[in-house]
Formats: C-alpha cells, sequence, structure tokens
C-alpha cells in the first residue's frame, strides 16, 4: 500500500507540473507581446523592453519557464503589477479570507448534504422527497450569482434589511471575527452546492439501502438503527469523501463570481481585478494556488477512500 | 403466449420508430415537458426578441433608473436605455455561446474519450493525465485565465468553455467506451469479422450516444450559467451591447433604486439554465428505465 | 406442534395491488427438510422472504399466518418480528458475496447477530458460541480467520460463514434460498453435506428454496411445487418425482437431464405469466396438454391424491394413473466421417500463466462433443482460442482442412462463417440498441453480400428454425426474455449457414423448461442438418443428455475423454470419478429403465 501512496504522490506531482506549464505557456508565452498588452501602445520602446528584462520575455522558454519556476518554488514570487503589495503578501492576506469563506461553507454545506441525502433516501417516493427532489433540481441549475442576487435582494436590500448587501471587511484574518459580512457570500455558496451534492448522498445512500448486505442485516434481525448506523452509512462513507473533494473544488472556483458580487476581499475578487488589470504575476500566482488546491483535495480524497474500502487495501488470503 | 408471441400481435412493422426511442420516452416525465416549454419561450425569447423590441436597446431615452411605466414597462437602466428593449436583445450572444461551447465540448470531449478507450494504454495514460490538467483548474479560473492575456473576444471565451467540459466528458465516454467495447455483442461482431471501423460505428456508437444526449444537457446547463458568470465579470462581451449577464452587472448600483435591470436578465438565464437541466434530468431517467422495464421480464 | 406452520400467505405488488403469492398453506415439522421448488417467476424467494416477515421494496404481506412453534410472525411489531429473526427463525443468501457487508470483518457480522438478541451474558461467551458454530460449519476459529473481510475468502466459504451465522443462535426453523447457485459442484455437494448434517444435529426445520429438482431430492424429505405463485403440488420426495399427480410438475421433472441416463428432454411451451397478467381459473391451464375448457372456470384447490400428497389439478385422476414419460433415447452411433474441426495440442496463456495445457480434440459432422469443468478449469479459455477471440495460444486449430491463425481476424471468410459460437449471457450477446432484425441480419448481409428484402427473408427463415414468430423482428432484446434471447443468438449464429457450433455454457442462466427447449432446438440441428456441436459446460447431467463424446477438463489439461456413456458409465479418472459423485441426481427415485443409482 505504501507503493500505492508514492504512485499516487507522484501522479499528483506530475499533474501539478502540467499545470504550471500550462499558465506558464498561457501567460508568457502565448502569441502577442505581453509587455505591449500591459503597457499599452503608446510606451516606449525602452519602457517596452524595461518590461520584458523584468518578466524575463528576452529568454529562451524552456529558461523562461525554469526560472519562473524556481520562483515559484522559493516563494519569490515577484510584486504585483498593479498595486503596492507583494504577490506573496497579497496572496496570504486574501488567501486566509477565501479560506474562511470556503471552509465556513464546507463545514455547514458537507454535513447538511449528507443528512438531507440520507434523509431523503430513507423516505424515497414519499411527497417531502418528492418536493425536495424538484426544488433541488431547480437550484442545481441556477448560476451561482443569480443566487447571491437572490439572496442579496431578499435579505440585504429589498425585501429585508437584515444583512449586509456587501462585505466590506479589510482582508486577512479579519474575515474570522466579521460573522454577518460573511453570511450571504456563505449563504450563496451553500445553496449553490447543497443541491448537487445532496443528490449524489441520496444516490449512493439508496444504493446501499438498496443492497443485498443491508437487506440480509434486517434479516438477522439487527435493529433499524444499527443497520443503518453500521452497515448503511459506514458503506455510504466513500461517496461523501468524493462529494467532499467535489464540493471544494467546486467552491474554489464559486469564490470568483461570489467575491466579486459582494465585494468580499479574497482570493476570487483579486483575480477578477488582476485580470482586468493584466496584472500577470498576480494572475499566475492565484491560479496556480486554486489549481493545486485541486490536486492536493484529490490527493486526499484517493487515500481516504483506500483507507475507507478494506476491499482495496487487502489482497485475497 | 410467450413474449414474442405478444409482441407479434401487438406489433407491426415500423421504420422510424427506433430512432429516438429515448427521447421519445421522456417526453413522458412532466419535467421534460416543463423544460422543453421554458426552453421553447427562452430561446424565442433570445431570437425574436430585437425583431420585437420597442426601442433601440442601446438608445438612451429616459431618465437614469426610472420605474416601469407605460411608455418602459420594464423601466430604464442604470444610463437611461430602455430595461425591456435591453432583454428583448440580451439574450442571443448567451444563446449562442453556451450552444457552441457544449457543442463543441461534448464533440471533442467524445473523440478524445473514444481515442483513449481504443488507443494502447500508454495514449490512454497520456490522454488521460492531460485532462487531469485541464481538470485542475475551476472552469471560471481557466477561461480568465486565457482572457488575461487575450481579452475578452467572444471566440476565445467560446473554444475555451468547451474545451473546460473535455476531460469531464471524456472521462464519461471512455468509461462508457470501455464497458460496452467489453460486451459479447462486439465481440460478436469480431467472430463475423467486422472491421474494427463498422464496429464501432455499428455496434459500440448507438449505446454511447444515448448517455451521451444526457451529458450534452448537463453540459449545456453548465455552458449558460458559466458564459453568464463571465459575461457578469465583464469579461464577456462588453458594453453598450445588451447581454443578460452584462446587464446584471452594469445596473448593480441602482440594485435598491431599479431592481427590474437585474431581476428581468436574472430570471431569463435562471430559466434557460433550469429548463435544459430538466430535459437533461428527463432523458437520463428515460435512459434508466429501459434498463429496469428489460429487467423486470 | 409444528416447527413451522403457513397457512393462506399472500403477498401483493404494493402500489398496484396484484398478488405474487396466493393461498400458500403448509407447514414442517421439526427436524424436517422441505424442498421449495419452483422456477423464475414463480414466487418461491417472495415465500422465503415472507417466512421471515419482510417483503421485498414494491410488496406487501397481505394476508395469511406465520408461526413458528406456535409463535405468530405476522402483523406483529417490528419490535417484535426483529426479536424473532435470527433467533427463531433464520435465512442463508443465495449471493453470500452480496449478502455479506465488504467493509466489515467476519467477527463483526457473526457478533452482532448475538449482540442483537442479547444472547450472550460477556464477550467470551459470545466468542465461544461463534467459535463453535464455526467448527460445525468446518471454517477456522482463529483471531485472523475472524478479522478477515468477505473479499478474502472463496465462494464456498463465504457460503459457510453465511451458515454459521443462520446457525449461530439454534434457531428452530432456517430458511436457504437457493444456497448453492455460482458454487461448483465439489463445492455444492459439500455445503449441501453440511447443511444435512446441521440440520439434523439441531433438530432444525428447514425450508430448501431451489430450482434444481436434483439438489431438492437429495436433502428433502417433503417437496413444494410451486407455479405462478401458488403451490400446485405437494408431497413426499419419492412420489414426487416417480409419480407426480401434477401436469405441470410432469412437464418439470421431463425437462431435467440427469447424469444417470439420456432423457429425452421435454419442454414446456410458453412462459409464466407474470403478476396481474395471470388467467383466471387454472393458472398453469393455458400452457397445458391436457387442459379443458372447464380448467378455466375456477381455480383448483389442493385435493389430497394419497396420504401427505396434495395436487392442485381437476384432472389429477386421470393424470396421475399415467406414468412419467421418461423415454431413454439410444446412443447415437456416429458415423466416420472427416472430422470437419480438428485441435492438436492447444494451449492458452494469460500473460505468463498457461491456462489450457495441449488439448487436443476431433469433431465430424453430426457429432456432439461436451468439455466439461468446473469454474477454472479453462474450458471458457478453450473454446475462446478455437474461436480467435483468446490470441496468446500454441497449437492448431483445423476448420474444414484450414489451419486458422490465432486470432479472428485474420481468419478467412469461409471459417469466420461456418465456425459459430454462441455465449453465456443473454443479456449482453445481443445489442440493446438494434432489432432482432439488424441483429440477426448482420451476418447476413456480411456473409451472403445480401440487402434490404432478401436479407429479410433470411432472417424470417432464420427465425422460424428457433421457433420464434418472424415478427419479433422488430422487437429489441429488452423486451425479451432471457431464453428467447438466446434463441436469438442461436438464430444469428444459423442465418450463418455454419458447419460448427461452439456453445459456451448458453443455458446456465435460464429455467430448466426453457433449457430443454434449447437443448432439444441443438439436438434437432444436429440430426436434421448435421451441425457440429461443441458444448461447453459444468453440467455433467446435460452432458449425458447431449453429448456423443465428452472431454473432462481440470485445470487446464484434459484430464479424460471418449464417448459419454463409458466415461460417464466407467470413469477412470479420480477427478472425473468425484466429478460425477458429487453430482446430484434422481436416479435413485426415477424408474429409469437403466439408471445408475450413484451413493
Amino acid at each position: 500500500m505504501v507503493l500505492w501512496i508514492l504512485r499516487r504522490a507522484l501522479l499528483s506531482l506530475l499533474v501539478l507540473f502540467g499545470v504550471s506549464v500550462l499558465i506558464f505557456l498561457a501567460t508568457q508565452a502565448l502569441p502577442g507581446d505581453p509587455a505591449v498588452q500591459i503597457l499599452g501602445h503608446t510606451a516606449t520602446p525602452e519602457q517596452l523592453t524595461e518590461l520584458r528584462k523584468q518578466l524575463g520575455l528576452d529568454q529562451s522558454l524552456v529558461d523562461q519557464y525554469v526560472t519562473w519556476l524556481g520562483n515559484v518554488l522559493t516563494g519569490s514570487l515577484g510584486n504585483s503589477l498593479t498595486s503596492p503589495q507583494s504577490v506573496s503578501s497579497l496572496l496570504i492576506d486574501r488567501g486566509l479570507a477565501s479560506l474562511a469563506l470556503v471552509g465556513a461553507s464546507a463545514l455547514i454545506a458537507i454535513p447538511l448534504a449528507v443528512l438531507l441525502g440520507s434523509l431523503g433516501a430513507m423516505r424515497r417516493d414519499r411527497p417531502s422527497d418528492h418536493a425536495t427532489q424538484g426544488i433541488f433540481l431547480v437550484l442545481t441549475a441556477l448560476p451561482e450569482f443569480v443566487i447571491g442576487l437572490g439572496l442579496l435582494i431578499l435579505l440585504g436590500t429589498t425585501v429585508f434589511t437584515v444583512l449586509p448587501p456587501v462585505a466590506l471587511i479589510p482582508s486577512g484574518g479579519a474575515a474570522f471575527t466579521h460573522p454577518r459580512e460573511l453570511a450571504l457570500p456563505v449563504m450563496t455558496l451553500v445553496l449553490a452546492v447543497v443541491p448537487y451534492l445532496t443528490r449524489l448522498q441520496r444516490a449512493a445512500m439508496i444504493d446501499v439501502l438498496e443492497s443485498d448486505y443491508v437487506q440480509m442485516a434486517r434479516l438477522k434481525g439487527l435493529p433499524e438503527r444499527t443497520v443503518v448506523r453500521r452497515h448503511a452509512l459506514r458503506n455510504s462513507l466513500v461517496p461523501v469523501v468524493q462529494g467532499s473533494a467535489l464540493t471544494l473544488i467546486y467552491l474554489t472556483g464559486g469564490i470568483v463570481a461570489i467575491e466579486y458580487l459582494f465585494a468580499y476581499p479574497g482570493l476570487g475578487s483579486a483575480l477578477t481585478t488582476a485580470v482586468a488589470g493584466r496584472d500577470l504575476p498576480v494572475v499566475q500566482a492565484i491560479v496556480l494556488l486554486l489549481a493545486s488546491v485541486y490536486v492536493v483535495v484529490n490527493l486526499v480524497a484517493d487515500l481516504l477512500t483506500v483507507l475507507l474500502v478494506p476491499r482495496l487495501r487487502t489482497r485475497r488470503g | 403466449m410467450s413474449t414474442a408471441e405478444v409482441i407479434a400481435e401487438t406489433r407491426g412493422p415500423v421504420a422510424g420508430r427506433r430512432r429516438l426511442r429515448t427521447l421519445r420516452r421522456s417526453l413522458r416525465y412532466g419535467r421534460v415537458r416543463v423544460g422543453v416549454v421554458l426552453l421553447g419561450l427562452v430561446v424565442l425569447v433570445a431570437l425574436i426578441g430585437p425583431l420585437v423590441a420597442p426601442h433601440d436597446p442601446d438608445a438612451v431615452i429616459g431618465l437614469p433608473a426610472s420605474a416601469p411605466s407605460g411608455q418602459f414597462p420594464l423601466g430604464t437602466d442604470y444610463l437611461g436605455h430602455d430595461v425591456l428593449s435591453r432583454v428583448l436583445w440580451g439574450g442571443r450572444s448567451v444563446l449562442w455561446m453556451a450552444f457552441s461551447a457544449a457543442t463543441l465540448g461534448v464533440a471533442l470531449g467524445a473523440a478524445v474519450g473514444l481515442l483513449a478507450a481504443y488507443a494502447g494504454s500508454i495514449a490512454d495514460d497520456l490522454l488521460m493525465r492531460g485532462m487531469d490538467v485541464i481538470l485542475a483548474f475551476p472552469q471560471i479560473v481557466f477561461v480568465l485565465l486565457f482572457v488575461s492575456l487575450l481579452g475578452p473576444k467572444l471566440g476565445l471565451i467560446v473554444v475555451l468553455v468547451a474545451v473546460a467540459w473535455v476531460p469531464q466528458v471524456a472521462r464519461v465516454v471512455r468509461g462508457i467506451t470501455s464497458d460496452v467495447v467489453q460486451r459479447e455483442y462486439v465481440e460478436s461482431a469480431e467472430l463475423i469479422g467486422l472491421s474494427r471501423w463498422r464496429i464501432l460505428t455499428r455496434e459500440v456508437l448507438p449505446n454511447v450516444t444515448t448517455p451521451l444526449m444526457v451529458e450534452y444537457g448537463l453540459r449545456l446547463t453548465w455552458s449558460i450559467a458559466l458564459i453568464a458568470a463571465i459575461s457578469f465579470l465583464g469579461f464577456g462581451i462588453q458594453p453598450p451591447n445588451a447581454d443578460w449577464g452584462l446587464m446584471i452587472n452594469e445596473n448593480r448600483n441602482i440594485l435598491t433604486l431599479q431592481p427590474w435591470p437585474i431581476l428581468a436578465p436574472a430570471v431569463c438565464i435562471g430559466v434557460f439554465a433550469i429548463a435544459t437541466n430538466l430535459i437533461a434530468e428527463g432523458i437520463g431517467r428515460a435512459i434508466a428505465g429501459v434498463d429496469r422495464e428489460g429487467a423486470v421480464r | 406442534m409444528s416447527a413451522l406452520d403457513v397457512s393462506n400467505l399472500r403477498v401483493a405488488l404494493n402500489p398496484a395491488g396484484h398478488e405474487i403469492v396466493s393461498d400458500v398453506t403448509f407447514s414442517v415439522e421439526h427436524g424436517e427438510v422441505v424442498g421449495l421448488v419452483g422456477e423464475s417467476g414463480s414466487g418461491k424467494t417472495t415465500v422465503a422472504l415472507a417466512l421471515l416477515g419482510h417483503a421485498k421494496r414494491g410488496t406487501r404481506i397481505a394476508g395469511g399466518s406465520v408461526r413458528i412453534d406456535g409463535a405468530e410472525m405476522l402483523g406483529k411489531t417490528a419490535a417484535e418480528v426483529r426479536a424473532a429473526r435470527g433467533s427463531r427463525i433464520s435465512y442463508v443468501p443465495q449471493d453470500p458475496a452480496a449478502a455479506l457487508n465488504p467493509a466489515l470483518t467476519l467477527g463483526t457480522q457473526l457478533r452482532e447477530v448475538i449482540d442483537a438478541h442479547r444472547q450472550a451474558a460477556t464477550s467470551r461467551e459470545a466468542l465461544d458460541r461463534i467459535r463453535e458454530t464455526l467448527r460445525e460449519v468446518k471454517l477456522p476459529t482463529d483471531a485472523p480467520f475472524l478479522g478477515r473481510y468477505p473479499h478474502q475468502l472463496s465462494g464456498g466459504q463465504q457460503q459457510r460463514v453465511c451458515i454459521a451465522m443462520a446457525f449461530l443462535l439454534r434457531p428452530p426453523v432456517i430458511v436457504l434460498d437457493e444456497p448453492t447457485t455460482g458454487l461448483d459442484v465439489t463445492t455444492q455437494a459439500h455445503v449441501l453435506e453440511t447443511v444435512r448434517e446441521l440440520c439434523g444435529e439441531h433438530d432444525v426445520a428447514a425450508v430448501y428454496v431451489s430450482h434444481d429438482l436434483a439438489v431438492v431430492s437429495s436433502l428433502a424429505q417433503h417437496v413444494l411445487v410451486m407455479y405462478a405463485g401458488r403451490i400446485i403440488e405437494t408431497g413426499p420426495v419419492d412420489r414426487l418425482f416417480t409419480r407426480p399427480g401434477h401436469p405441470y410438475t410432469r412437464r418439470l421433472v421431463e425437462a431435467i437431464p440427469d447424469i444417470a441416463a439420456r432423457l429425452a428432454l421435454e419442454a414446456i411451451p410458453g412462459h409464466v405469466p407474470p403478476p396481474g397478467r395471470r388467467p383466471a381459473g387454472c393458472v398453469f391451464a393455458p400452457r397445458c396438454a391436457v387442459a379443458l375448457p372447464s380448467c378455466s372456470d375456477a381455480e383448483p384447490s389442493l385435493v389430497e391424491l394419497e396420504p401427505n400428497h396434495s395436487v392442485a389439478c381437476f384432472r389429477v385422476a386421470e393424470v396421475a394413473s399415467v406414468d412419467l414419460k421418461l423415454s431413454v433415447l439410444a446412443d447415437t452411433a456416429v458415423a466416420e466421417t472427416e472430422p470437419v474441426l480438428v485441435v492438436r495440442g492447444l494451449s492458452a496463456f494469460h500473460g505468463e500463466r498457461q491456462v489450457v495445457h495441449e488439448a487436443s480434440l476431433e469433431l465430424s459432422p453430426g457429432e456432439c462433443l461436451a468439455i466439461v469443468g468446473e469454474s477454472g478449469s479453462g474450458k471458457t479459455t478453450l473454446s475462446r482460442a478455437i474461436m480467435g477471440l483468446h490470441v496468446p495460444r500454441s497449437g492448431d486449430v483445423v476448420y474444414a482442412g484450414d489451419v486458422l491463425s490465432a486470432g479472428v481476424r485474420k481468419r478467412s471468410a469461409r471459417s469466420r462463417r461456418g465456425l459459430q459460437y454462441i455465449f453465456q449471457s443473454p443479456y449482453n450477446a445481443l445489442n440493446p440498441r438494434r432489432t432482432i432484425g439488424e441483429i440477426v441480419g448482420l451476418p447476413i448481409e456480411h456473409f451472403f453480400g445480401l440487402r434490404g428484402r432478401a436479407t429479410d427473408e433470411r432472417v424470417h427463415d432464420a427465425l422460424e428454425r428457433v421457433s420464434l414468430p418472424p415478427a419479433i423482428a422488430a422487437a429489441y432484446p429488452d423486451e425479451l426474455s432471457g431464453g428467447e434471447r438466446q434463441r436469438v443468438a442461436v438464430a444469428r449464429a444459423l442465418a450463418c449457414e455454419p458447419s460448427v457450433l461452439i456453445c459456451d455454457e448458453i443455458t446456465s442462466a435460464l429455467d430448466v423448461s426453457v433449457q430443454a427447449a434449447i437443448i432439444k432446438l441443438l439436438d434437432d440441428l444436429r440430426q436434421h442438418d448435421g451441425l457440429a456441436i461443441v458444448f461447453v459446460t459444468h453440467n455433467l447431467a446435460l452432458v449425458r443428455t447431449i453429448a456423443d463424446r465428452v472431454m473432462v477438463l481440470s485445470a487446464g489439461r484434459v484430464v479424460e475423454s471418449g464417448l459419454t456413456p463409458s466415461v460417464i458409465g466407467d470413469p477412470k479418472h479420480p477427478y472425473t470419478r468425484d466429478l460425477i459423485a458429487d453430482t446430484p441426481t434422481l436416479a435413485g427415485l426415477t424408474t429409469v429403465p437403466g439408471a445408475r443409482a450413484e451413493t
């Protein structure tokens, strides 16, 4: 099994490597002169040459990549082109804020979805189940910013003015101490994620509840509590792990539009600002960070799956 | 009476019945019918809208942020355009971009998936790792990455969204194809001596296209959401053009004064996405229903 | 007081209301084994589950009573039912691999039965009880074994664990639901032996559900026959198989192949009506050869023919007086003709491992050769290698004088057409997205270059040869039953006008009566059209019925081969001897001339 872990880790590294190459190519190797794109056509040739040197555009592609990668790995990510901060401090500040957002959303959404999904499976085909399924079908389709808008109108502005419509808080750790500002973005993300995850959990739970071993457990005379807890829930944990991984990944994408909508000072809004301002070092750094989240989350999910499924880690005796 | 005899008595010779069997079956579900109607409405508004719009969507003809009135049924937006006209004009870009991105993404993804399933294990590994790399990026981040350098070109966005779907579609297609390829009816075709190509088109593909319809519906739904989000962030179609996502962004500041320039396009986007999702869902259920009916025997 | 007393048990579909099982009444005494026999659609599994007060999702127990040692099971609270399960009546499942939770150790799954019924005061006692029961089923009792997971055990071991779980609390009644399906013959024999011992030792009343009459005859004292949700006959096991009263039972017994003699199998036309489409009056009447119009007027009830032997048939007096029509076929002399298929020294490999060692055979037109072996013997690999589906092989395959290459792609059209293969699973052998007409028409178009009307005619002919109505050509596979699909597969093969047909366990997924129809069909083809057949199977009784010659395979080697009567009548190799000894037979019971009574 150790061999398997090593192999998986190696694969993840490979994917990360591919990701870094892709980011590098996208920002530094595309047709069109980045220097011109950034400084505009009114820049003098000297300014352009200077910027090119600063961005390392005068070297060969491979050299550039190596230099760039080296910088990334050692943490010297350069400075933002449009704001006075260094890229690393920007990442940390905004990263913490986004972490608070994603963390809070996941902590609420995942247990909620597991609960709703399991209940839905146990009460399937009853009117309450049909109704919830219908509502969720509608919610999954909506873009998350539309959900956010709905909540904004409902709770932030027009209908009830309960929560602040704009999260004007300083970035960094401040997010952890301003729960009211977090409320609307978190609620939006939770509403965006819960329907999909609930449906996954419900389907997995139904599979388990209709399995032969659950029927056998009932025929042995086990109390329903034990059947659900020891036999059903235990075996539906694997889909929960997979679903949680999916949720976290989805959330890292969802924060882009949501942070913009609520003016929340996180990585997502930093990315949109950077893209609008052609702030390449910031764009590269944030994208790399977000893509790495995917790789790490998947690795952890696979590890947990192997731990949970005895069949995958033992051989036929 | 055997099943065969029962069938023989109740059925006559039919030719075209066999096509679209699943699609027809899916229409039995109420939700699919609702979806089809809603989709029809949205497409109608998007396509015919510009022909019936009362005013020029780009013309500043009223006071900014004024409430609905006889002249402007949905009021005016932050600059003074007629909201209704902008809504009627604003669907076209989302419509063509979402359909194009979904079609392109599914086509490419299916090609990659089929290739991965058929080619040797090395090619398969390489392709799947490549897919993993793309999959690592949240879709919207993937699009923004390239937009940051090349600018908000609509064709580019369509291609990027399509590429963002390729890994998932490829995975689904690869899974189904690998499964189908092992089945005995494919072996039976090999035993007869059909060429690889004929086996692929005659025996394998028909079993892949039906689940692929569901994938298409799902990709379409997500394309709508993604493209609307990109416009909302300001990286899609640029002002002064009318676009649903863009309208939501532009009018954020006057939300408390005049919610209509935000509500109307939001509802349109929502209905569009919900409609495609309902249809995709329904087809998925119809497919599952076929399996179940067969097993009951 | 009987150990188990069932009266007027009824189970119906939950929303729709049609009855699946009606008026089931029987009783089982302590220490007695009762066989519950029927084909698919008979409702026997539904009855088995209902005895534990369980109804599958979408069904419900609609009425009747189930009494265990006098205490009623039905209509009780959930807690009372649960208390009875495992302690007063327990269940041995059909598929042990699926019935054991893959994520829990064996020890946990055994222990929880004891804990749920609070039958042990201390852990020590629980462990002792578990160990004692494991010993009885001849499994290891050490801690490492208890710490294993189900997937680490073989099929036979898994089933023993399930049996142990059933006997753990020494219930007075046990229900066994086809527990040896999927086990090979040798393992099956051992499991049956274990069940017999335990039931005798603990004076347990057992209900043994099965479709395999031979197995039931070796274990049960009394048999109940079910058809379309009703018990249509009940009687002592020897009477039932020598002088059955009900027309259906008679046809069923006539459809079973036996290792003792080469019987002419009789199929039953038509098929079992599903719930909701059952005819008024006698439910078997539409398929019954001796039915009168009056039989459809009312439902026959069980009438006592002799002590302990009851039959639900209006015409039982006439029917039961006629002896069973068990005709033994003469072993056909095979003409000495040029062999159409020759295999010399075929060896096949899975990577590094050799799975078939130097197998050789010869097949002449009109001859049927059986390849017999248990799972893992290499018989399927051998047949696939002959067909060209398994490429890593050495040795020669010669068809009508042509040496065939290892892979089917490189073979001539003549050999691809003349050598046809029928797969085991009827459910995967036909493309679900194509109509029957397209499926059967494909080889016709490919080999004969025909199109349109010419193809349709040939499809029509092929379907008629397998007794399917030609209009079925417009249907899809998912609209057909397993037996019908298998016939379509045969039709597809016949459409090529082959000389050799290789059948790989083609009837193992089918009911006995459906199997009989397919066997008859193959026999006809062999005799009238001179088709040469290779029949791969694990069922020695089928071999006796259909094959002229037989080849026995064990671990990839041919251990014995020769004419069927001599190999089965006088086996030389110990493996063959064991295989024959482990095959259940009705020979001890049926009045078959020349039958060999096996121990």
